[in-house]
């Protein structure tokens, strides 16, 4: 664990973009004999828009990983966030920003009790963001019998339906918010001291980085692509849904997500690149299935193999690297 | 934040810049609500007299159509015409489905299916594309089939705000969309079909409830989930009863589904308050569980609902217990494809589609308990005569 | 870390890490509040049917102490016990005379997939988060697979026995559940495994797993048998809910959750090496109690998650700030 604080290699992960390049591949095939059409643009257009969702959650979840902390109250900040959204916009374009800049504030503001409570309380993340998502649920479950609020028209126009060529919008915020995340952890001190942490807490510390402050903002920024995740979900949705969140199991997913893109769960290792890799690898295997028509409990246990294949792949690489 | 605002901006110059959108023109309705606080709490925001009205008088209502094939009988149709759709067959039919995620749509999915292959010879095609519960994956879903070549499209909300713009979206494609079970905030798909409702299940089941036991009685409300819009539907009917009736609700209570979590509440309810005189449920998974609680307190069991799951049934008819099942009948996922292929030859049909929704009561439960179905069976599914019976439900 | 700050607390907030006091402390608390609102809550036969229905989630809470303490994790045990009570209905498809080989089948079925879970994770060097959250999803979609989406056959009246009867007209304290004694049995056998030293070896291995190799310890040996004490305590836990509630899909919903806070609340440290399986127990037996207290106390169906999570919060920020973690 030594020289924590150099640059990460410059080592891409590749890995998850040939699985994907594979699993299209052999997609496209199968389904072409089937009779259907893989690339075709509405599926194409529903692909993307499913991988903009987890995407979103997943690279905030990205950064949390490789600080070695988790976050497992997403969902429930993306379905409070699509609702504070949509409430405070209420149909009127006039409130577009200010609203979307409420979400965001108070998906900022959970980021930051996470954070409070991993670091000065001193709580396992694991614990602590259940607990909080706990919270989140009672307030949710007893204030809102049912979907809430109307988006504005704007919003709905632009981030929820509006697309260039095959790709949506929403898919572009996506990759603009993956480019941010990547820069922040490759060029900015911050980011450098979030891989030092997420390696060894303690050579960090020693090393003068102030532990506490990375990680409890590494907890907000994902809080904040989480609450980000819910404004556009409310912009596909027309208002805000209390149970959007937990039923699209984007806390479980987005984790498979990040981990599937090379991240190591234990910190200090993985990407930005290959958790939209993951989330593209996710998403295409849902269209092929689509298109197959396979039943979705065999998808699942498929996924789950993937999941676990994935990473045992990743184990052997680094186990090999570490021998060499 | 900065991101934020420069991802917003891309966005708006986008917009700007006059891309293809798959965004359907607006149309706003959003029915205003009835919301009167009363002694079981504040009312739902979710209920609407006029509806509540429309469905208690629509519970005595006599059916038009073939007498005993009630998926097929609507009740007060007003027709809409459909010759536009009219075009040869065979077809593909294609049906965007919110989830199998519960044993009420496993039953409803194999009866759908059977449906289609009594009609082998006119449907060419059945496409189904399962959302797994899931808002976003459906809207998605519903798009990736407009790109599929159907010739109709049918379509169960997993929740009726948040899928009205893929739905209006879908009907711009001008085809014919059939919507069943839960609907949408659009009058723009040829019919929605679907039983009485929310409001009807819950206001049976409470009157019978409150009815049967000591007047003043402490009632126990079971329900599964919040922000269910079916099930809210349903309570804020049995409210309005329970209110009218002057009874006690003790307590309203989730169960998640969970029969050991139903069962230590019932337990629980039962420690605190000695009694318990009756016991509403919003849906008869934990029916069982409930009953059970009771009988492991050796208390005798108060007046239950449940639904026409057999496990309850059987349960009902063993222990001679003092039940009712109100039904959300499985026979409606029949009704689909038959307007579908009715549409498709131009024949008008009802808009809205109200199919009859009978209850289970003492008088006719023999006719619903059969021994040898599987216990998370749904007697109401009208799938006796469909080919594959039984064994395709087992 | 942990020495330097044993100095600067005062004696009296000592408390050694992994200890009991904090769980007993809040468990007493909660008692209290309870007995006040329900004075017969401690009542015989009142205590008994509460101790009876608690079994399943304190013996998940002891299975996943072995776990936990090893450095693991078991997210697959909620599914695992879905899986087992569908599996035992569809076997037994109400057949009496079926039940005792069920319940052998099911014991196996629980060791089986926790070998799978300890092999993949420790031979093939996949984090067990991952791991179990994999045989999660496979499980689940395998038994929706297997049954068509919806339980079939049921349960025998000689397999819900273990559940839900009890031995009638016990002296003293009117009836003991099956559930309960079953529960003593193996709460006794892994008090006497985790004072073995297997016991010892197992937290040495979560404490500090490359001292623990270099000594002479098969550490992938031990965290295989953690993964497989945790799947039979989840097949024992399956056969006590399915007697307890009959067959359902929501059977092991949530559990795991369930299981990992009980440990953790039970003082025992997530990423191993410290904690006791009698505080991992009472940790379940205080998250029961703690339901138990919200229905006789009357909070509103919908806020019961907030209240579980504040408590949850607060007792192990308590916990943990007290005995320096870190």
């Amino acid at each position: 664990m030594s020289g924590v604080l150099t640059l990460p290699a410059r080592r891409t992960a590749p890995g998850v973009f040939v699985a994907l390049a594979v699993t299209l591949a052999i997609g496209w095939l199968v389904v072409t004999v089937d009779g259907g059409q893989l690339f075709s643009l509405p599926t194409t257009v529903s692909l993307l828009h499913v991988a903009a969702g987890l995407g979103l959650v997943a690279v905030g979840q990205t950064l949390v990983v490789i600080g070695g902390s988790l976050d497992l109250s997403v969902a429930y900040v993306i379905s409070l966030s699509t609702l504070v959204a949509a409430e405070a916009m209420n149909g009127d374009d006039a409130a577009l920003l200010p609203a979307i800049g409420l979400a965001l504030a108070v998906s900022a503001a959970i980021g930051l009790l996470n954070g409070l409570l991993v670091t000065k309380a001193r709580i396992n993340a694991f614990i602590a963001t259940v607990g909080v998502g706990l919270l989140l649920k009672g307030y949710l479950d007893n204030g809102y019998d049912g979907p809430a609020g109307k988006t504005a028209p704007a919003l709905v126009q632009g981030l929820g339906y509006q697309r260039v060529g095959p790709v949506p919008v929403s898919f572009l915020l996506l990759l603009a918010v993956a480019a941010a995340a990547w820069l922040v952890l490759a060029r900015t001190r911050f980011g450098h001291h979030l891989i030092a942490v997420g390696g060894d807490p303690e050579v960090a510390r020693l090393s003068g980085v102030r532990n506490h402050r990375v990680l409890v903002t590494a907890h907000v920024l994902c809080s904040l692509c989480a609450g980000l995740a819910g404004v556009y979900l409310a912009s596909r949705l027309g208002s805000g849904a209390p149970r959007v969140g937990t039923e699209g199991l984007y806390d479980l997913e987005s984790i498979a997500a990040v981990v599937l893109g090379g991240t190591a769960l234990a910190g200090g290792r993985g990407g930005v690149a290959g958790t939209v890799g993951g989330v593209l690898l996710l998403a295409s295997i849902d269209a092929i299935f689509n298109q197959l028509e396979v039943d979705a409990f065999f998808k699942q246990v498929i996924r789950g193999v993937i999941i676990i294949v994935a990473v045992a792949i990743y184990a052997r690489r680094a186990l090999r690297k570490a021998a060499s | 934040m900065i991101r934020v605002i420069t991802a917003l901006t891309t966005a708006a110059v986008l917009a700007l810049a006059g891309c293809a959108t798959d965004e359907p023109s607006p149309s706003a309705s959003s029915p205003a609500s009835d919301a009167a606080g009363s002694g079981t709490g504040e009312q739902s925001k979710f209920f609407v007299r006029a509806d509540y009205d429309k469905e208690l008088a629509l519970l005595g209502a006599a059916p038009t159509g073939p007498a005993g094939k009630p998926w097929e009988q609507a009740l007060n149709p007003t027709m809409a015409q459909t010759a536009k759709f009219s075009k040869p067959g065979p077809y593909r039919i294609c049906f965007s489905n919110a989830g199998l995620n519960n044993p009420w749509r496993q039953v409803g999915f194999k009866t759908m299916q059977a449906e289609v292959e009594t009609h082998r010879g006119q449907i060419k095609d059945f496409v189904h594309v399962d959302a797994e519960g899931k808002d976003q994956k459906q809207i998605a879903d519903i798009n990736d089939l407009l790109g599929r070549g159907c010739d109709a499209l049918i379509v169960s909300p997993n929740t009726t705000a948040t899928l009205t713009p893929a739905v209006e979206a879908a009907c711009q494609k001008g085809l014919p969309v059939i919507v069943f079970d839960r609907g949408v905030d659009t009058t723009c798909p040829v019919t929605f079909i679907n039983p009485i409702g929310g409001y009807g299940f819950g206001h049976v089941a409470a009157e019978f409830v409150s009815q049967k036991m000591k007047p003043g009685g402490k009632v126990l409300a079971l329900r599964i989930l919040p922000g269910v819009d079916v099930l809210e539907t349903r309570w804020s009917a049995a409210k309005v009863a329970f209110d009218k009736a002057g009874v006690d609700v003790v307590g309203v209570e989730f169960t998640d589904g969970d029969p050991a979590k139903t069962k230590k509440i019932v337990n629980d309810y039962i420690q605190r308050y000695g009694t318990i005189d009756g016991v509403w449920m919003d849906a008869g998974a934990v029916a069982v569980a409930a009953v059970e609680a009771f009988q492991d307190a050796g208390k005798p069991v108060p007046p239950i609902n449940g639904e026409d799951q057999l496990d309850f049934l059987k349960l009902w008819k063993d222990k001679k217990l003092t039940a009712i099942a109100p039904t959300y009948p499985t026979y409606q996922w029949r009704t689909p494809i038959i307007a579908a292929l009715k549409v498709l030859a131009g024949e008008p049909v009802s808009n809205p589609w109200k199919l009859p929704q009978p209850t289970i009561t003492e008088d006719n439960l023999s006719e619903y308990v059969d021994a040898n179905m599987p216990p998370l069976h749904y007697a109401m599914c009208g799938c006796t005569d469909l080919p594959g019976y039984p064994q395709r439900w087992k | 870390m942990r020495i330097a700050e044993s100095r600067v607390l005062p004696r009296f907030a000592r408390v050694r890490p992994g200890g009991l006091a904090p769980i007993v402390a809040i468990l007493v608390v909660l008692l209290v509040l309870l007995t006040l609102r329900q004075p017969d809550f401690l009542s015989p036969p009142s205590l008994m049917s509460f101790l009876g229905r608690s079994a399943p989630i304190v013996l998940l809470a002891a299975g996943q102490y072995f776990v936990i303490v090893s450095g693991e994790f078991d997210l697959s045990v909620g599914s695992l016990v879905t899986a087992q009570v569908v599996v035992a209905a569809r076997l037994i498809d109400s057949e009496p005379s079926r039940s005792w080989p069920v319940v052998v089948v099911l014991l196996a079925f629980g060791a089986l997939v926790g070998l799978v879970n300890g092999v993949v994770t420790t031979r093939l060097g996949v984090p067990s988060f991952i791991t179990t959250l994999g045989m999660f999803l496979i499980l689940v979609g395998a038994v929706y697979l297997w049954s068509d989406g919806a339980p079939k056959g049921g349960l025998s009246e000689e397999f819900r026995r273990f559940g839900r009867r009890a031995f009638e007209d016990v002296p003293a304290l009117g009836r003991i559940p099956y559930a309960l004694l079953i529960l003593l049995a193996a709460a006794a056998l892994a008090v006497l495994l985790s004072r073995s030293d297997f016991g010892r070896t197992l937290v040495a291995v979560g404490g500090n797993p490359r001292t623990a190799g270099l000594s002479g310890v098969r550490v992938w040996r031990a965290k295989t048998i953690a993964f497989v004490l945790s799947g039979v305590s989840a097949a024992l836990a399956a056969i006590l809910l399915g007697g307890y509630s009959g067959v359902s899909f929501q059977a092991g919903a949530g559990l795991e959750f369930g299981a990992i806070t009980a440990v953790v609340l039970g003082g025992v440290a997530l990423g191993g090496g410290r904690g006791s399986v009698v505080g991992a127990m009472l940790g379940a037996l205080t998250l029961e109690t703690l339901f138990a207290l919200m229905n006789f106390y009357g909070v509103s169906g919908a806020l019961k998650s907030t209240v579980q999570g504040a408590i949850i919060l607060l007792a192990v920020a308590v916990s943990s700030v007290r005995s320096s973690s870190r």
